[in-house]
């Protein structure tokens, strides 16, 4: 009994670990395309189009990016509240993630809470 | 002293701003080393997100960006992309992990992760970076005060270091981290007002980061009358590979500095630590986004004040900066006329010489805003200048007292000692920074601007190997460091001082990236062909990955977990 236990928390951990990675390749992508293609490689010809009297290569370069990156991290952080929750290893009493796990968490939870 | 109306502005908000810093210091103090170190990891997302964007942002930040920038034109966007863009990396491949490892600095995870001899290379190497860095904070306290206030520079550093010594010495990092959300707020302020003013003067609409678009189009046109290339034309000063280079290697660089990592450690728990990664780069965004637009403001008004002017018809405010020095007219065609600008006239020659420091320092008396406003930047300045400097002591402080006396040497120290001994090692780290900041070292200045290659070659690759790769062991890891840093260090010596054509144009400042590539590829080949970590090691790693995992059990006994993670914060 314990052992399998065991075994389907290192299963679980696994998976965890990979949806996390799975999130921030994805993250980081759009990270390398906003912050260094866009901003840097594609910036002469983007600066052909003007958009809000802002030639767009050098709005993203001076602006835009620095927009996205901060929208990037608050996306990484809610998505991993929905990834923490899922996997049950969210940490307890912190508030309004919290509250999700009771609806959205709880089959997890009460598979495990068998094994014991 | 006679006073000038400004100079009592300033004084008059530098006065209420320490008074301000002093009692929150007081209202804070610890008598714990997880409060001293680590803020009693109590301190809520939204503070901790203020606290780093008051550590991260410098003297530098606040008094010379927008002067680079505006001299720079589109390529000062590596700036800008460069030091935010490494939040996301912090955020997304250290915070959280780091966080979760719970312990007081970044050499204690290298220590704990790979060997004891790559915790001392680390207590170095985050000593000196953290050195070279405080130097110029504590001279910048120094000029803000000398210029504002008129005392000397060396007066206006003592002054600085007695207000960071108290609050440091008695609050720890809980006192650093208070007074910083108060430093914070009192800078983007400073920043702000004048900004807004000054966009509301040259455009119809006040909001700079909407308004300064147009306006950087007439600069382009009043650029090139005047000679100068078009200001949003990218790769006028460096070429396009570099741009690339300089970018990353700031962002890589940004996300391996450790005084802003152990900001990370503070908070109450890993969801925390990503929250606050989020509000950090909010924060900072906030003046990175609108020194662009003040970098424009100031050079068109720059260029429609004096660019082919007559000299003797110069504007008054002109007259005021050439006395501090930082403006100086050298008629090289004596015609009387300004026929040319430049930034550093012994790199670029040019008639006027116009300091970039002066940019942010002069726009409020460029746009003619009334003196409150002027004193007010002068208090945004100090600042600046103190919220980093103590955040960089406390690391010099944590590496001393903590990695070196507790860890390395006197691991059966009490509490007690323990903290007295973090106390004295603060004390003495300001004591000897403000002796830099009256007697900078020559290479102070250079050092800084390559702190970000040096630590982009050497902790980043290893700490995100050390996470993400369980095979990466303590060979790897040293031999990588070993190669990175040297690799980097040559090329920067190399081509500064040794006379070497740089290669395909890359600029010192752009090798950290090529450095911290080396250091990825040898840590991986000779982690490969050496022993795997020890199974404890592997344990710690999956650990670190999982927000709500303690040891084998804890994962199926999450109460027991939730009295672990609210025990701490139920002491504060």
């Amino acid at each position: 009994m314990a052992q399998s236990g065991v075994q389907k928390d290192v299963r679980r951990s696994e998976g965890y670990w990979r949806a996390n990675v799975k999130v921030q390749v994805s993250l980081l992508i759009v990270w390398g395309i906003v912050g260094l293609v866009l901003a840097v490689l594609l910036a002469e010809p983007l600066n052909n189009v003007v958009i809000g009297g802002f030639p767009l290569g050098f709005w993203i370069a001076q602006q835009g990016a620095i927009f996205v990156f901060v929208v990037l991290i608050f996306i990484y952080a809610r998505r991993m509240d929905r990834v923490d929750e899922e996997y049950d290893v969210h940490e307890e009493g912190l508030g309004s993630a919290r509250k999700r796990v009771q609806t959205s968490g709880r089959k997890s939870s009460s598979a495990e809470g068998g094994d014991r | 002293m006679e006073l000038t109306t400004i100079q009592a502005w300033a004084v008059f908000f530098a006065f209420l701003t320490f008074a301000l810093y002093i009692t929150i210091a007081i209202r804070t103090r610890v008598n714990t080393t997880a409060g001293f170190y680590v803020a009693e990891q109590g301190i809520p997302p939204v503070a901790n997100g203020a606290a780093i964007a008051a550590d991260w942002m410098s003297a530098a930040s606040f008094i010379s960006m927008a002067g680079l920038i505006s001299f720079l034109g589109f390529d000062g966007a590596i700036y800008l992309i460069g030091w935010t863009g490494g939040y996301v990396l912090l955020a997304l491949l250290l915070a959280p992990y780091l966080r979760k490892f719970g312990k007081y600095t970044v050499p204690d995870f290298v220590g704990d992760r790979y060997s004891e001899a790559a915790r001392t290379v680390a207590v170095v190497a985050a000593v000196f970076v953290s050195f070279t860095y405080v130097a110029g904070q504590m001279r910048g306290v120094g000029i803000v005060f000398s210029r504002f206030v008129g005392v000397s520079i060396t007066a206006g550093v003592i002054i600085g270091m007695a207000v960071v010594l108290f609050y440091a010495v008695i609050g720890g990092m809980k006192g650093i981290t208070w007074t910083q959300v108060a430093q914070y707020t009192v800078l983007i302020v400073a920043y702000l007002i004048p900004a807004w003013a000054i966009a509301g003067t040259v455009a119809d609409i006040p909001v700079p980061q909407i308004s300064f678009g147009t306006i950087a189009r007439e600069l382009d046109g009043l650029q090139q009358d005047f000679g100068l290339n078009e200001y949003t034309a990218p790769f006028t000063n460096r070429p396009m590979q570099d741009v690339f280079l300089v970018a990353l290697t700031l962002m890589i660089g940004t996300a391996g500095l450790p005084h802003i990592i152990v900001r990370f450690y503070t908070t109450p728990s890993v969801r925390a630590a990503r929250y606050s990664a989020g509000w950090a780069l909010l924060f900072i965004a906030i003046l990175y986004t609108t020194a662009p637009a003040v970098a424009v403001f100031a050079k068109t008004n720059l260029l429609n004040d004096i660019a082919g002017q007559q000299y003797s018809a110069r504007p008054d405010w002109v007259r005021n900066w050439e006395a501090t020095g930082l403006m100086v007219f050298d008629d090289t065609n004596n015609n009387g006329v300004i026929d040319s600008i430049t930034p550093d006239a012994t790199t670029t020659p040019g008639e006027m010489t116009v300091s970039p420091d002066i940019i942010v320092l002069a726009n409020p008396e460029i746009a003619g805003l009334p003196a409150p406003v002027v004193g007010l930047v002068a208090a945004g300045g100090l600042a600046a200048a103190l919220s980093t400097a103590s955040g960089l002591l406390l690391v010099i402080g944590s590496a001393i007292g903590h990695d070196l006396y507790y860890k390395r040497f006197r691991p059966e120290a009490t509490e007690k000692q323990r903290l007295m001994a973090g106390r004295l090692a603060i004390a003495g780290a300001v004591l000897v920074a403000g002796y830099f900041g009256v007697r900078p070292p020559g290479f102070v200045g250079q050092v800084v601007a390559f702190a970000f290659g040096l630590a982009a070659a050497s902790f980043f690759p290893i700490i995100v190997l050390g996470i993400f790769w369980k095979r990466t062991n303590a060979h790897g890891a040293m031999a990588g460091v070993i190669t990175g840093l040297s690799f980097t260090a040559l090329y920067m010596w190399a081509t500064l001082y040794g006379g070497m054509e740089p290669w395909f144009d890359i600029s010192p400042e752009g090798i950290g990236t090529i450095g911290a590539i080396i250091n990825f590829v040898v840590t991986y080949f000779v982690s490969k062909a050496t022993a795997p970590p020890p199974a404890e090691v592997q344990a710690l790693i999956e650990e670190v990955r999982h927000p709500r995992l303690g040891d084998a059990q804890t994962i199926r006994l999450p109460e027991q977990e939730a009295e672990r993670v609210g025990g701490p914060r139920a002491t504060n």
